[in-house]
């Protein structure tokens, strides 16, 4: 499988620039909410039209401004999860599902491939029942099953699970998981929420602006986002600008240190990123005195705000979160963190 | 008691109930679509016959139609003259029933998840598909609403219909026209009974909607 979106679209003073290669397996696109991430999946999927560019998915041309090829979206065999998921309010689940099927046209075929997905999706209880009878959860399954029933080449997911509450989001997620993994389908996924991301994708685009910064691994794109706007994204909660300083020194006037770092550091270092999580009063290296000002607790963890001794006046204080039974007794005079967890960010392009 | 008025009123009612539902929908549905000024522009176009005066609307129709103008003569060589006969009555009621079908459909579809149409075009569902069965059913309660209310005008149009068509017994005459004719020439009793008849059809017709709903909300449809 090969997706590869390259498109620009204008509206108003809101540009959209998208240039996307993509091999397969399950590609998150994170960014906040108005980055153009839900237009770049419209786009693939037929149902925004981009002013220029090219899509094209396993070799077939969807959409190509200069050759003037818009497929329309019935053509296209992409499936679209939509984030109300959109259920045909005056038909039951199961009448929802064979709106999926309907490019099947052989009777027999059609509903021994309902029974299946049915059966898979674990549906045939609700299968009489209309959607607004049906649990948010019911109702994403019911989607879901409609979707997989067409046998896209290509599923995009748009916010899947932003309108659940935290507890069924949670639920849901580990279900959908293992959906995506039993059909082993293709995904492009839309969201906001790092978590969500992080859980679901192999590979992350960290969006803003209308661009995409950055694609990299999921892992390997948390522990190195490379640029501020991905760092933020990705939930580096202590950002401030810092220049290089040596081959594996930065310096952060900011908050008044110089910081040692595991990777080497390239001269046009903007700021530099410490995740909340990682601070350390036993860390051997970049051990700083801090002042406390605040504490928050929270069901299982302790947020502590703080700033350097040294650190400029006005400036924003730094996240600490540690978990409630390694909270302290006694708060440390110092803090540290370990050079590889110093988060090094660069201009974007 | 001569019942021609009812039977002409009901059928100048019927059809140009069916004309002005299909025609107000599909101007509901492309008005929408249309950039901003061109869209401001028809809209008042399209609902002017609502805040005219129905004699107004009769003018222009007569001024369009009657047996001394272009379009009138030129259809008057099919024998098709608009100017008092039966029919005439439809395309007086039609433009005065139109607005009430065309606004409320506008507001129906304004109101529309799109999102709904976007999920049927993705699963593979043809656009005529999308409209009649996703579309039409979800906006249901509006064109239910607009096209009761676009009866009951068609039903009851007075100005336009005596413009156009005048008071002719037996050919033109329809329940409104009827009502004042007789009380004009002092037939009390023969106007109040075209009055009861007129308020048993309009409550036949609200009761019959009031029904309709709620099975519909019954069946569990919305």
């Amino acid at each position: 499988m090969s997706l590869s979106v390259h498109i620009k679209r204008k509206l108003g003073s809101f540009i959209l620039h998208v240039d996307l290669e993509y091999e397969g397996g399950i590609l998150g696109i994170l960014g906040a909410s108005g980055c153009g991430k839900s237009m770049t999946l419209k786009s693939i999927a037929g149902i925004e039209k981009p002013d220029e560019g090219r899509i094209v998915l396993n070799g077939r041309v969807l959409f190509d401004s200069e050759k003037k090829i818009n497929l329309r979206p019935q053509e296209r065999n992409v499936g679209y999860l939509f984030q109300n998921y959109a259920l045909f309010p005056n038909m039951t689940a199961e009448k929802n599902i064979l709106c999926g099927l309907c490019r099947e046209k052989d009777r027999a075929a059609r509903q021994r491939k309902l029974e299946d997905v049915i059966g898979a999706m674990k549906i045939s209880e609700f299968r009489e029942k209309y959607p607004h009878q049906l649990s948010g959860g019911q109702q994403q399954r019911v989607a879901l099953a409609r979707m997989l029933a067409g046998e896209p080449e290509l599923l995009l997911l748009d916010e899947p699970f932003s309108a659940l509450d935290a507890y069924l989001r949670e639920l849901l997620q580990t279900q959908v998981r293992q959906i995506l993994q039993k059909f082993g389908k293709d995904v492009v996924l839309v969201s906001h929420n790092r978590d969500e991301v992080y859980y679901l994708c192999g590979d992350v685009s960290v969006m803003d602006g209308g661009r995409i910064l950055k694609t990299a691994g999921t892992k390997k794109l948390f522990a190195d986002p490379g640029s501020r706007a991905a760092a933020v994204l990705t939930g580096c909660k202590n950002i401030a600008d810092a220049q290089k300083a040596g081959e594996y020194e930065a310096d952060v006037p900011e908050w008044g240190i110089r910081l040692r770092t595991a990777q080497p550091v390239r001269d046009d270092l903007c700021a530099v990123g410490l995740r909340a999580h990682y601070f350390n009063p036993k860390s051997r290296e970049n051990l700083f005195p801090v002042v406390y000002s605040a504490k928050r607790e929270e069901p299982f963890e302790v947020r502590i705000l703080f700033h350097y001794t040294g650190q400029q006046e006005g400036t924003p204080d730094l996240w600490w979160r540690i978990p409630k039974d390694r909270s302290p007794q006694q708060m440390p005079e110092k803090l540290g963190i370990a050079p590889q967890n110093v988060l090094l960010l660069y201009p974007e392009d | 008691m001569d019942w021609y008025p009812l039977w002409n009123s009901v059928r100048i009612a019927a059809v140009s109930c069916v004309i002005v539902f299909f025609a107000g929908i599909a101007a509901a549905y492309y008005v929408a679509k249309l950039p901003r000024v061109l869209k401001g522009l028809l809209d008042v176009i399209f609902t002017l016959p609502m805040v005219l005066p129905p004699t107004v609307c009769g003018y222009f129709l007569l001024i369009l139609l009657g047996p001394k103008r272009p379009l009138g003569m030129f259809l008057a060589q099919y024998g098709i003259r608009f100017a008092m006969t039966w029919y005439g009555g439809i395309a007086a009621s039609a433009v005065v029933a139109f607005p009430l079908m065309y606004r409320t459909a506008r507001g129906a579809f304004e109101s529309f998840d799109l999102s709904l149409a976007y999920a049927g075009q993705t699963l593979g569902l043809s656009n005529t598909y999308i409209f009649w069965r996703i579309r039409m059913p979800a906006c249901r309660q509006g064109i239910l609403a607009g096209l009761v209310l676009a009866f009951a005008r068609a039903l009851g149009e007075y100005g336009a219909t005596s413009m156009l068509i005048g008071y002719v017994p037996g050919r033109t005459a329809t329940i409104s026209t009827t009502v004042y004719q007789l009380w004009r020439t002092n037939d009390e009793a023969g106007a109040f009974q075209w009055v009861m008849v007129n308020l048993a059809i309009s409550a036949v017709i609200l009761l019959t909607v009031n029904l309709l709903e709620s099975k519909n909300g019954k069946a569990g449809g919305t």
